[in-house]
């Protein structure tokens, strides 16, 4: 290892510029003659539009246009998509209502745009909206997922019953019958709570139209800028394709929120042409809660089957998961194809069935958010394998090592192949780290003190490196789940990689350069790396998932191994040796058998000057690309552990202990690594404990700002206790598994089953609050009387 | 936001004679509720009359068994003062449980009181330390001043300068934050004075903050915490919302009430 190679702790090269404030967010672009946009959006949660007049809002001061629904459909724009075609059980497609950029008849969220107005300042923008006059007909609303198909309210023509889709995925007989000769049967309710994301940096986009080059561009904040050009220009109809750059700057955090192409990006590039002037949008906190892509929101019920020995033979999973208002980007796929392959765990379960319905509701639209179908498929396992455990009277980290997966490759019931791991040392060490032993010790020394401990494990599991194309595609992917790299080396043997990866918070500029570093033997400062703009990288798929270290950067390895074949036949000219003999390591070019060598900069300078060869025999210069296409997931794992204690007086949690312990295969930077995963648990205590996004019957969202929503701090988490352990992954070129959910994923089922733990009462939900808490704790103290 | 005119006057008497002069004029003190608001566009007064320059609304100062601080004092320096510290460290440690450093930093007293938010602290360390509100125009006791949610005794256009409260013998503030705003979801201040105890509410009321005559009696006899046994709030006066019932409410005033009065008696 060197100082700034694979598996050093380098401090983050992009961080001078965020802590000393001179990162550059799309907010920042400011354009020539630019222009503000703001958007009118609905009240109410459902609603039939009888009419829209924007006359007394052109004629505000400051106004340059008004537009609406009609004049998109005017244009031709087409309506935002779903990437992802579902199939129901019985074959037929998914049910995708109409999602135009501007409401068209009916709005079906408040949030929901009905229309834009663009003028000289923003204020004067919000001035004439309030202007806008809009006749509605109000329409009852339908919120709740689990009462979404048993109520008249239709959200969607082609959906009368407001189902999705009715989706399954196993093997349904030997599901049933393994719960036929089941020796016990636990079973469970859960709802996985409904998240909004909140990055701190709010969505924004400025669109410029150059009447000289028939050009356009997007400035917006994207976590997959070329998916956003393709979108925008294949299906929507904004530009073409060659015609439109699209460009994500620096982006202050994602979370699976900025995957998806929205309305407001969409509107912004095509009236920068109709009104002539660049036209700029930056969302406000109350329209992000608003009308960002909603998380989670599953009601589930399951029911684990064991046998006599405390195996577990089967697993049967009913969820419904509400997909909001509208189908966004990728919103299918995350109830289903990212959910119910990741049901078996770390365990071996034979038989394991699951039904998803997806439906409609009045609300924001729920799409990927951090973890993206994993937490929600980690907390059905992990409530169910504790809840199991207790009531089969055994310990529960026991239990589950009786039935990890302990031979790989290992193929589940749900169509997964995990390919490496090693979980029971992942569980030694986190009972190790937690230690374990006295727990028993705490929990009667906090009982003195009248407060309540326990203790909670979470095994989990997770699919990354997202993913095989031919794979995704078979399942109803729209889009290949490769990655692209170009590595440009310079005349002074600097080094440019230009990366379809994008990076808003992962810290590529670091990890990707001392991949570059480890390499090619040369300092990290010798390394830029550029994303995040379709005009300089030809393609790329972005980064969720997890996918930018197992597939994004296996992308770099392979540019970088075509590099040095190149660069071995200049040095074979350069150095009068035959190619063969050239051998490169340590960041030069050398003679097998000799002391003749040359650094890696030097035949950099020597492809480009060209004097040493013929142009018939080489090509001067040295930049190569690759395309790399997964084979497989990969597959991290690992075992979090929660100590927590409560006040039964107040129904307050604390979370005393943390333990996490990760097997995320090789590690780039453990620093950042860890820095992933502390952000990850935040977030998944977040879940467990904090947050939850509530709409009232009528469908107006209560939980619509801070004041309401409670997002983690500092003060409400313990400092975690990391720790790693590794079984490379054997399907990429560099044995990255991915680190970037686990904490999400890890985190909310272990709160919960120390919370449960603390209590001897199974029926808490999510958020945990003081108030559920302390109820549950008064249920739990008094069986009989809470009846 | 909407456009506004702006004005900052340098005495009390040009604030007072603005706001007798100006339209839909509204003080602005630390801004921290009033400038939210503005900028969600929920209100939008057409004239804004800063009182962040005028000295005599500022200052701390004990005289025999009162303490009186200046309207525009920030709750970081109510939480700071030695004198508060040293006559009351139940007003300091409130001021210090207020939000997080940046509204402490701006928020202010006056403010505070004038807005008489059903979950803010100030207006229970007004109702259990038997406070004077003293304004540009009269004196007015705490019990007199608030009148319910987001209502006060305040005329239009009447300035709160300055407000005095009674130093007690033992007194403690036990608060329970909203986990999201922190504000208080339960606050209870309880104060033993010479004559009697005061117990204020804040965040609990559904009628905002209240003193609770039950426990102001059981602690007039006994000042312990086991004297509240079987004394509670009735749940029917409490406030009900997404972070809490009324029951839970209910409860969480018995235990923070319990709390308080601990944390006094154990400070002697
Ligand atoms: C994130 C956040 C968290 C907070 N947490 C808490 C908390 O935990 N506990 C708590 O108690 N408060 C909390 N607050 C409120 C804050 O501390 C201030 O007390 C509150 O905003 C009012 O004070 P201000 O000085 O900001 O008043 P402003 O917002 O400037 O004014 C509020 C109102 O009072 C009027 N007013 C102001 N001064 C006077 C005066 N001298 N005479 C007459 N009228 C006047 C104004 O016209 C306006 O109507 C929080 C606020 C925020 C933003």
């Amino acid at each position: 290892m060197t100082a700034t190679g694979i598996g050093a702790p380098v401090r983050r090269k992009e961080d001078q510029r965020f802590v000393t404030g001179q990162g550059r967010y799309v907010d920042d672009f400011n354009r020539p003659g630019q222009a503000y946009a703001y958007f009118l959006r609905s009240p109410h949660a459902h609603a039939a539009i009888r009419s829209i007049d924007t006359g007394p809002a052109m004629i505000m001061p400051g106004v340059i246009a008004v537009f609406t629904g009609d004049d998109l459909a005017a244009d031709k724009i087409g309506g935002l998509i779903c990437g992802w075609m579902i199939h129901s059980k019985d074959g037929s497609p998914m049910k995708a209502g109409p999602h135009p950029a501007l409401a068209q008849g009916k709005v079906r969220y408040v949030g929901d745009h009905l229309a834009v107005v663009i003028a000289e300042t923003l204020a004067q923008a919000k001035d004439a909206a309030e202007a806008i006059v809009v006749d509605y007909d109000v329409l009852p609303a339908v919120v709740d997922t689990a009462q979404a198909t048993k109520t008249p309210v239709q959200v969607h023509d082609v959906s009368p019953d407001n189902t999705v889709f009715n989706w399954h995925l196993g093997n349904k007989d030997e599901t049933e019958a393994a719960f036929a000769r089941a020796k016990h049967v636990t079973k469970i309710d859960l709802v996985n709570n409904r998240l909004v994301p909140n990055p701190i940096e709010p969505r924004a986009a400025v669109g410029e139209y150059d009447f000289g080059t028939d050009n356009y561009t997007l400035y917006t904040t994207s976590q997959n800028p070329h998916v956003a050009r393709l979108v925008l220009s294949a299906f929507i109809g904004v530009a073409p394709e060659h015609k439109l750059r699209v460009i994500a700057p620096d982006v202050g955090g994602g979370f699976g929120s900025k995957i998806f192409i929205y309305a407001e990006e969409t509107v912004c590039v095509w009236a920068a042409k109709k009104v002539k002037r660049p036209v700029k949008w930056t969302s406000d906190r109350s329209e992000a809660f608003l009308s960002d892509a909603h998380g989670r929101d599953h009601v589930t019920h399951a029911e684990m089957a064991t046998d006599e020995n405390g195996k577990i033979i089967g697993l049967r999973v009913h969820t419904t998961a509400n997909l909001g208002a509208y189908l966004s980007t990728f919103s299918s796929s995350v109830p289903t194809y990212l959910y119910a392959p990741l049901l078996s765990g770390q365990y071996d379960i034979p038989a394991i069935y699951c039904e998803v319905d997806g439906v409609y509701t009045n609300t924001a639209p729920v799409d990927a958010y951090r973890g993206a179908g994993r937490p929600e498929a980690t907390f059905v396992v992990e409530r169910l394998v504790e809840k199991t455990a207790r009531e089969l009277g055994q310990n529960p980290a026991e239990f589950r090592r009786r039935n990890y997966i302990t031979q790989f490759p290992h193929a589940t019931p749900v169509i997964m192949t995990y390919d490496t791991g090693d979980y029971a040392a992942s569980l030694d060490k986190a009972l190790e780290i937690a230690d374990y032993k006295n727990f028993e010790q705490r929990k009667q020394e906090s009982a003195r003190r009248g407060k309540l401990r326990g203790i909670g494990f979470s095994s989990y599991i997770e699919a990354c490196g997202i993913a095989p194309s031919q794979a995704v595609g078979s399942l109803g992917a729209g889009v290949g789940l490769w990655e692209s790299a170009e590595v440009r080396v310079n005349p002074t043997g600097s080094v440019e990689v230009l990366t379809g990866s994008h990076s808003h918070g992962q810290g590529h500029e670091t990890t990707f350069a001392q991949l570059v570093s480890d390499r090619l033997g040369i300092p990290i400062d010798q390394v830029s790396i550029v994303h995040g703009d379709t005009d300089k990288v030809q393609f790329g798929m972005g980064t969720y998932g997890s996918r930018s270290g197992a597939v994004g950067m296996s992308a770099i390895a392979k540019a970088i191994d075509k590099v040095i074949a190149k660069g071995k036949k200049v040095a074979a000219h350069v150095l009068e040796a035959s190619e063969g003999d050239i051998e490169f390591k340590d960041g030069r070019f050398g003679v097998a058998g000799t002391d003749r060598s040359m650094a890696f900069g030097e035949i950099a300078l020597q492809a480009y000057i060209a004097h040493k060869f013929s142009g018939q025999d080489l090509e001067p210069g040295l930049k190569e690309g690759a395309f790399y296409d997964p084979t497989n997931f990969t597959f991290p794992a690992g075992v979090h552990i929660c100590e927590v204690e409560i006040d039964p007086d107040t129904g307050v949690t604390k979370i005393e202990r943390w333990t996490a312990v990760d097997d995320f295969g090789v590690i780039i930077n453990p620093m950042i690594v860890e820095g992933q995963v502390h952000g990850g648990i935040a977030q998944g205590v977040g879940q467990a404990l904090l947050e939850g996004a509530v709409y009232d019957q009528s469908g107006q969202l209560i939980t619509a700002s801070f004041n309401d929503y409670c997002m983690p701090r500092a003060i409400d988490l313990p400092s975690f206790q990391v720790g790693m352990t590794v079984t490379p992954c054997p399907s990429n070129p560099l044995g990255i598994k991915g680190c970037g959910e686990a904490g999400a994923i890890a985190a909310p089922p272990a709160v919960i089953n120390a919370i449960t733990d603390a209590l001897g009462h199974e029926d808490i939900a999510m958020p945990a609050t003081p108030q559920a808490v302390w109820r549950a704790a008064q249920k739990a103290r008094m069986p009989m009387a809470a009846e | 936001m909407y456009a506004f005119e702006y004005h900052r006057p340098a005495s009390l008497k040009e604030a007072a004679s603005l706001a007798g002069q100006a339209e839909d004029a509204k003080f602005l003190a630390g801004g921290h509720t009033l400038l939210p608001t503005m900028k969600l566009r929920l209100a939008g007064p057409a004239n804004l009359i800063d009182l962040g320059q005028i000295a005599e609304l500022r200052g701390i100062e004990r005289s025999g068994d009162t303490i009186t601080i200046g309207a525009m004092m920030k709750h970081a320096e109510v939480a700071s003062s030695a004198e508060v510290k040293q006559a009351i460290p139940a007003l300091a440690e409130m001021a210090e449980l207020i939000g997080d450093p940046h509204v402490r930093n701006r928020g202010t007293i006056g403010g505070s009181i004038a807005n008489n938010d059903p979950s803010a602290d100030y207006p229970a360390a007004c109702l259990a330390l038997n406070a004077t509100i003293i304004t540009n125009q009269r004196k007015i006791a705490a019990d007199d001043f608030f009148q319910g949610i987001f209502t006060t005794a305040l005329e239009e256009g009447e300035i709160i300068t300055q407000v005095s409260f009674k130093v007690p013998s033992q007194a403690a503030y036990a608060k329970f934050r909203n986990p999201a705003s922190r504000y208080a979801l339960v606050g209870v201040f309880v104060a033993k004075h010479a004559d009697r105890v005061r117990v204020a509410v804040t965040g609990a009321g559904s009628n905002g903050v209240f003193r609770a005559a039950e426990m102001e009696q059981a602690l007039s006899g006994s000042f312990t915490s086991e004297a509240l046994n079987g004394v509670s709030v009735s749940e029917d006066e409490m406030n009900s919302d997404i972070h809490a019932d009324s029951a839970y409410r209910s409860h969480l005033v018995g235990v923070m009430a319990r709390r308080a009065v601990q944390e006094a008696a154990a400070r002697g």
